[in-house]
């Protein structure tokens, strides 16, 4: 610590020293005795000195002489030379003959004289100094006395240079010379300005000030860049010394934010070498912008009290917490580095203000997250359901409604007769999935605008209650579609626009059309009759049955009822029957399955007749072997509740791997796993599932088995060996075997509260006592005189707590949270906020 | 022993509903008897009808609503008939239409009868009327029962059957017996004197009659301040006396007090304009009556102690010891508007009838199930069952009794019938909804707050729950045997409350800062809110009676204040909908969040458990998608992460990615780095 204070001492010596282009170096000798003529006519043109002029004998400037003497060594570092001259008895010059002469001291430039002192404003070595410099340095240090004349200086210095303003209670003061001294090294960088106004004091500084002690400000106006905009200023804190000030001017002249990308333990900074603490804010690539900003404003409220330093994590490879944000270097050698967590840029100033808060900072923070935990149960008045979110963000945008019928209990029943068939969405207009759901449906509405017959409507349950009760209709969304004379079908598909469209499309034919000819049932499972769906691509089912398979017919239809809407389902039951199934090789009842657009019809016996079973078929069947798994057809193949084999694959995947994948699914007819695999450009979530598993996105594509149901265990395929059916198979052994090391495991974790609610119990219990909870076993306690009284006290201090901490959170200035969301703040601002309109 | 053969007779013919014969005495007998046919016997018989249940309804007079056809004396309801309320809900309607009964008949509601906001009496009685004929309901006019009596039998469904005598000595039997006689015998204190006062029921209501007249008014209630009104401008002063201080709706919010619109002589009393109220026990009062006919005020004290003989001037008047008494100014004429009480008359001494106890005498003594404290079977339905929310609930008034009357009708559903109490049951993924549409609309809930409570019990696993609707709250220890429901798995109570501390008399009720706004302090809420009880299990009996005072319930495992609402309507996302959920996720320990689809596939792919929304939506193919515009919002509210513009060939392991996505869904309120929000802060200097 010493040596370091001994090392900027002296580097300030040697500035000093150079600065001063000091005439005669080394010869510092002491004031010289010269005649009159021979002092003037050894004056060198701009060579300063300061003469005065005594006769032989002169008791009366004895103390005068004192000083002079002991400042000449002072004023020859400024290269300044003190010149006695003895004025002759006889010489009656114009300095040595005029009485009143002798009481003064001249300073000289060349032969020019600048200057001249009475004796009694140089009454020591400080007046001494400070005076001689003063009137050596009249244009670098301008001195002023009202505050129009500063602000027109700091007008004009605005982009140019910064200004040092010094406030000294008088001149020839100890701080006045140090004023002038830093001024004669800083004087031609800095505009230095001066007073001994006290008005002026007042007008700068922000408190009241102490008029009898002086006060230095630097202005850093170089960086104005706009004329409006006044200079930052940096107050000197230290008492006034030629030290402090050139500390304080160095510090000003330091970069504001270093940048670093190296150990900290290895930086030096000018604040370091000064003996000041250096704050590292801890960067990241993501973040950068805004720590740098940081890092500024910190940096503008430590100016002159602390370095700062920005420092690149990803540049470093620091061992610290993840979660540090910021570190602290002290002057004093082997004390380490802290690394802490700090939340509020308050706290890093706090930090460097006072160190040893550092700890208790700490420490506090960690109960008052407690505490906040307790108190505001952290984020809870923070929306965190997605789709109540998303709709309320999108409460402002007008759906387009107009396609779709408003149906009240006045209108509902006439208007059902009026169309051939009615869908009907009902909803609560106050609940969010409804409301998504009204999104979707308005784009329903969109793209089947034309389609013949169809009436798209709404009912809002919240204004007719009875109607939706009366219609059955237990929760919301619901959606029902209404033919005339038959039941309605309630939805019971996905909430999403074409799986509703072609709901609706698909309910629009009968579920299971009855085919008359041979030729409409071939023309059906090519997919072209019925014309209104030739455009869509369903597979294609068509029921065949000879005219005594009645029971397996009614089960079909049946089936087809439950189906409606989601399946094409088609019947024949003519006298020929048996042609058509013979032509695709089955016996009636028989169900033929004509997969997109009829290219392969496949023909499938049908040995169970009840309608359950029938659906389940049905359901199984339309199942593809190796499908493209979205997120719209996963819970189907959930439903089967086996592993999955998944390919994950950045684009479609090749017709290599389709083939092998084929070959694998098919192998065998009752897999014990479903084959399936994920386009990552339609369904990007794959990513987030990639993740999850790996952490970061494998090379593509990665086949993955997924015990989806019992274990939850990943295993990856080796990406070294080529997907075909051989090596996969051989990696299913292994792993049945349990060869293989999961590359994750599915998390098992329930699905708990997001967050903590209100616990109301526990803030009513003070206010209400009988609300503690009583054991089991006593009787009814005797109620205590007074009691209600107790309560009602107790109440008014609960109700006046919220007031409390409103005022609080109202002197904490928001915008300096560093967790200060935007969420968060208005969350905070409102705190306890209670409207008295009701 | 005529009657036991009689009632063996009837244990068999019990169900023809047909006659039985004893000694020339003829029974006719009817599952369910209601005694008078007023606005709460018309909605008994009309749940009894609708259920298609064996009832009569005994009326008095000639025709429905005898009660109305008198009273009010100067015509004017003082119920609320609010043509608009700017909604078109009928159910939410309901809690700002105060005269109309609960029917499937959209034409019986009351503002078909009247515009006015106070209708006249004469459109309820009318009214009633049309309820009655419109509804065939089955309502024996001119039969005025005098005794009531029982007869015991093991076979009977309560042990006994009720034998009811009319006027015409004609009898009748029932199982169950609804009482729906009202209040309607006029209270009266008797003092020295009293004969010089005219009743309510009689005195004249024309002003002329009052001209120049001083007038004292014994009582404080509507009645006493709707006849001050009527003649406030014709007298020279009017006194009102009664024990109790004056009581206003609109700072006790019991409607039962007096109301605004008759407060007009509170008005005159406080600008010192000659009329005054005053508080004294009427049973120490005495009257005197000087020779020129008026009447003077004294103390029964000083009638006690003096020769009876004695003419007015031996009588001692407070003012001849204390020269500045108040009522020392003699009146002209005395009225007594004291209300009414129940007719206990009627019932044999075996029924055991007793009137409440303080402040409820004027009311039979009923259990929370409105059952008769003594006898099993008798209900109590209408203005007499008031003891059970007196002065605290609507229960005493057609727009609480209506509700009060179906939850009885239910209870009798489940004891003799077995038809448990309605309920629906929903997946649990409904459950913040169904809170949310019943605060927002339920009537029953809303008028008959602190008294009827709609209660959620939850099945097993907490998957599914069964809401049952406007169950009487005071009886909740008994739900499973009277609903015949199952509460196994815990139970939520929805009701609705005032703050604790907020009305009464005394209390300035328009204090700055009397409304909460802020979800957090929802439970300081002082006006009507919803609150919501969180049972582990069933409270017992024993803990019921424990509940805190002024409590209706006691202490739940958790509890929910909605915060109150300016305009009644819970259903803003996050200051209602948000802390409600929250406080129902923790008491089932489980996350009720919606998800859109995208978020339950990546689930599927992550999870070996999916949260509920997931489970009951998406997995049965019933997954919200979203529009494009809505996951959009979601990804930018930081709540869904949008995977489409991953640049997938970068290995780099990324920071905010190194977490799961569940701790990202988890954890988003919380920037991932606590320094990058600073931005804003430069302004600040």
């Amino acid at each position: 610590m010493s040596a370091q204070k001994d090392g900027w001492i002296s580097s300030l010596a040697f500035l000093l020293f150079c600065a001063s282009s000091i005439p005669k170096c080394g010869s510092a000798s002491l004031q010289q005795e010269l005649s009159p003529q021979h002092y003037f006519s050894g004056l060198e043109a701009g060579k300063t000195s300061l003469a005065f002029f005594t006769p032989s004998v002169s008791p009366g400037a004895q103390p005068f002489l004192e000083q002079i003497e002991s400042s000449a060594e002072v004023l020859q570092d400024y290269g300044i030379s003190v010149v006695k001259v003895n004025c002759p008895k006889e010489d009656v010059s114009r300095y040595c003959g005029k009485e009143n002469a002798l009481r003064k001291a001249f300073l000289f430039r060349g032969n020019r004289l600048i200057r001249e002192f009475p004796t009694d404003a140089l009454f020591d070595v400080n007046s001494i100094v400070a005076n001689v410099l003063f009137a050596l340095l009249f244009n670098e240090v301008k001195y002023i006395e009202t505050l129009a004349d500063l602000e027109n200086i700091e007008n004009v210095l605005k982009g140019k240079s910064n200004m040092v303003f010094a406030y000294v209670p008088a001149t020839g003061t100890a701080e006045h010379r140090a004023v002038m001294e830093a001024a004669f090294v800083y004087g031609t960088i800095h505009q230095f300005v001066l007073t001994t106004e006290a008005a002026l004091l007042k007008a700068t500084s922000h408190d009241d000030p102490d008029v009898s002690s002086a006060w230095l400000l630097f202005y850093h106006c170089q960086q104005v860049t706009e004329p409006a905009q006044p200079c930052r200023r940096t107050a000197l804190a230290q008492p006034l010394t030629l030290l402090s000030i050139h500390r304080h001017l160095k510090l000003m002249g330091a970069p504001l934010v270093t940048e670093v990308a190296e150990d900290p333990e290895k930086i030096s900074t000018v604040h370091l070498q000064l003996g000041l603490p250096l704050v590292f804010i801890l960067s990241q690539k993501e973040t950068y912008e805004a720590d740098r900003r940081t890092a500024e404003f910190v940096a503008w409220q430590l100016l002159g009290k602390a370095g700062v330093a920005l420092l690149s994590r990803d540049l470093v490879d620091l061992n610290v917490l993840h979660r540090s944000n910021v570190a602290l270097k002290t002057p004093e050698e082997g004390m380490p580095i802290q690394y802490l967590v700090l939340e509020d840029t308050d706290e890093v100033i706090t930090l460097v203000e006072d160190k040893n808060k550092v700890k208790q900072i700490q420490e506090d923070e960690q109960e008052e997250e407690e505490d906040e935990d307790e108190k505001e149960n952290n984020n809870q008045d923070i929306q965190d359901d997605q789709v109540v979110e998303a709709v309320s963000r999108d409460k402002k945008r007008e759906l387009p409604l107009e396609q779709i019928l408003v149906l009240t209990e006045e209108n509902f029943h006439s208007s059902l007769s009026e169309a051939a068939r009615t869908v009907v969405l009902f909803y609560a207009s106050w609940e969010a999935v409804s409301l998504a759901v009204l999104c979707s449906y308005s784009e329903v509405a969109a793209h089947l605008k034309g389609a013949l017959g169809v009436l798209l409507s709404r009912v809002n349950c919240w204004d007719w209650p009875g109607l939706c009760s009366q219609e059955n209709v237990t929760q919301f969304p619901t959606i029902k579609i209404y033919k005339e004379g038959q039941q309605s079908v309630t939805y019971d598909g996905m909430w999403g626009t074409e799986e509703l469209s072609s709901f609706i499309l698909l309910s629009q034919v009968p579920c299971p059309l009855k085919l008359t000819t041979v030729d409409e049932a071939e023309g059906y499972l090519r997919g072209e009759i019925p014309s209104e769906l030739s455009s869509h691509h369903h597979t294609s089912l068509l029921g065949v049955f000879s005219t005594d398979t009645s029971k397996a017919r009614e089960a079909f239809e049946e089936a087809g009822n439950i189906l409606s809407g989601h399946v094409r389902m088609g019947m024949y039951f003519e006298d020929d029957a048996l042609a058509l199934s013979r032509k695709y090789s089955v016996s009636p009842p028989a169900l033929l399955l004509a997969r997109s657009g009829g290219r392969s019809v496949e023909g499938i016996a049908l040995s169970q007749h009840s309608v359950q079973d029938m659906v389940q078929m049905i359901r199984y069947q339309l199942l593809d072997i190796f499908p493209e798994i979205t997120v719209s057809n996963l819970p189907r193949y959930l439903q089967l509740r086996k592993p999955f084999l998944i390919l994950f694959s950045a684009g479609n995947i090749s017709q290599m791997e389709r083939k092998e994948m084929l070959k694998l699914a098919k192998g065998r007819p009752q897999q014990a796993f479903v084959a399936c695999w994920l386009n990552l450009k339609k369904t990007p979530v794959g990513h987030g599932i990639l993740r999850t598993y790996f952490s970061t996105t494998p090379s593509l594509p990665v086949l993955l088995w997924v015990n989806l149901h019992a274990g939850g265990q990943v295993f990856k395929f080796p990406s070294e060996q080529s997907i075909t059916e051989m090596n996969i198979l051989s990696w299913l052994e292994k792993l049945q075997a349990g060869l293989e090391i999961p590359s994750s495991t599915l998390s098992e974790e329930d699905w708990k509260p997001p967050l903590p609610a209100y616990d109301f119990l526990q803030m009513m219990e003070p206010s209400v006592p009988e609300l503690s909870p009583k054991s089991g076993n006593t009787p009814d306690p005797p109620r205590i005189p007074g009691g209600d009284t107790a309560r009602g006290g107790g109440d008014t201090a609960s109700r006046e707590e919220p007031s409390q901490e409103s005022t609080a959170e109202e002197f904490g200035s928001p915008g300096r949270d560093l967790r200060g969301t935007a969420p968060r703040l208005a969350a905070r601002d409102k705190q306890g906020k209670r409207h008295s309109e009701l | 022993m005529a009657l036991a053969v009689c009632g063996t007779l009837l244990g068999l013919a019990l169900y023809a509903g047909g006659l039985c014969t004893v000694s020339g005495a003829t029974f006719l007998y009817h599952d369910y008897c209601v005694i008078g046919a007023g606005p709460a016997g018309l909605q008994a018989a009309y749940f009894l009808q609708q259920a298609g249940r064996d009832y009569i309804v005994f009326e008095r007079s000639h025709a429905p609503g005898s009660f109305f056809a008198l009273y009010p004396r100067h015509r004017k309801l003082i119920s609320i008939n609010k043509q608009y309320t700017g909604k078109s809900n009928s159910e939410f309607n309901l809690r700002h239409d105060w005269n109309s009964l609960l029917s499937h008949d959209r034409r019986l509601l009351f503002r078909h009868y009247s515009r006015d906001f106070f209708p006249n009496a004469d459109t309820m009685v009318r009214y009633l009327e049309d309820f009655a004929s419109l509804l065939k309901l089955r309502v024996q006019y001119n039969t005025a029962i005098i005794h009531v009596t029982l007869e015991k039998n093991e076979q009977a469904w309560n042990g006994h059957y009720f034998l009811l005598t009319d006027q015409d000595r004609k009898t009748y039997k029932c199982s169950s017996l609804l009482v729906a006689a009202g209040t309607w015998v006029p209270n009266v204190v008797n003092f020295p004197g009293s004969e010089y006062v005219e009743g309510y029921e009689t005195v004249s209501i024309n002003p002329d009659d009052f001209v120049g007249q001083t007038i004292l008014i014994l009582g404080r209630g509507n009645s006493a301040f709707e006849t001050a009104e009527n003649i406030l401008g014709v007298t020279n002063f009017i006194h009102m006396v009664s024990r109790s201080r004056v009581r206003l709706s609109w700072a006790t919010h019991y409607v039962g007090d007096l109301r605004a619109i008759n407060n007009g002589l509170l008005d005159t009393y406080q600008l010192k304009s000659l009329d005054g109220l005053l508080e004294g026990d009427l049973e120490d009062l005495a009257i005197v009556k000087d020779k020129k006919g008026k009447l003077h005020i004294t103390l029964r004290f000083y009638l006690e102690n003096r020769n009876i003989s004695a003419g007015i001037d031996s009588i001692t008047l407070p003012q001849d010891e204390l020269d500045n008494f108040a009522t020392r100014a003699p009146y002209d004429r005395v009225i007594r508007c004291l209300g009414w009480k129940f007719d206990f008359s009627i019932y044999n001494r075996s029924l055991r009838m007793m009137p409440g106890k303080g402040n409820i005498k004027k009311y039979p003594q009923i259990k929370p199930s409105y059952e008769s404290r003594s006898t099993q079977g008798l209900f109590v339905l209408g203005t007499a069952s008031h003891s059970v929310d007196f002065r605290k609930s609507a229960g005493g008034f057609i727009h609480g009794f209506r509700y009060t009357t179906r939850a009885v009708h239910r209870l009798l559903e489940n004891r003799h019938h077995g038809v448990p109490w309605p309920s629906t049951v929903h997946p649990i993924t409904q459950l913040t909804n169904s809170i949310i549409k019943r605060v927002n609309e339920a009537s029953g809930l809303y008028q008959m707050f602190s008294v009827l409570a709609d209660i959620i019990l939850l099945r097993e696993n907490a998957t599914a729950f069964e809401y049952l609707e406007e169950y009487p709250i005071g009886v909740l220890a008994e739900l499973e045997m009277q609903t015949g429901r199952k509460a196994g798995s815990g139970l939520f109570v929805i009701i609705m409350e005032y703050g604790k501390n907020f009305s009464g008399a005394d209390k300035d009720v328009f204090y700055y800062n009397r409304a909460v706004g802020e979800a957090q302090h929802a439970w300081q809420s002082n006006f009507l809110h919803p609150v919501i009880y969180y049972y582990k299990r069933l409270p017992t009996e024993h803990e019921m009676r424990l509940h805190p005072p002024d409590w209706p319930l006691p202490r739940p495992d958790a509890i929910h204040h909605i915060v109150e609402d300016f305009l009644t309507d819970w259903t803003a996302p996050n200051a209602h909908i948000l802390p409600l959920r929250r406080f129902l996720e923790n008491c089932l320990s489980t996350d009720l969040r919606n998800f859109f689809a995208e978020s339950c596939f990546l689930f599927a792919f992550t999870h070996q458990k999916l949260p509920p929304s997931c489970q009951q939506g998406y997995m049965r193919m019933q997954g919200l998608l979203g529009s494009q515009e809505l996951l959009h919002h979601a990804v930018q509210a930081g709540l869904l992460q949008d995977y489409s513009h991953t640049d997938f060939s970068d290995d780099r392991p990324s920071e905010s990615h190194d977490g799961s996505q569940e701790q990202l869904m988890r954890d988003h309120g919380i920037p991932v780095h606590p320094l990058q929000h600073l931005v804003n802060t430069k302004d600040e200097l």
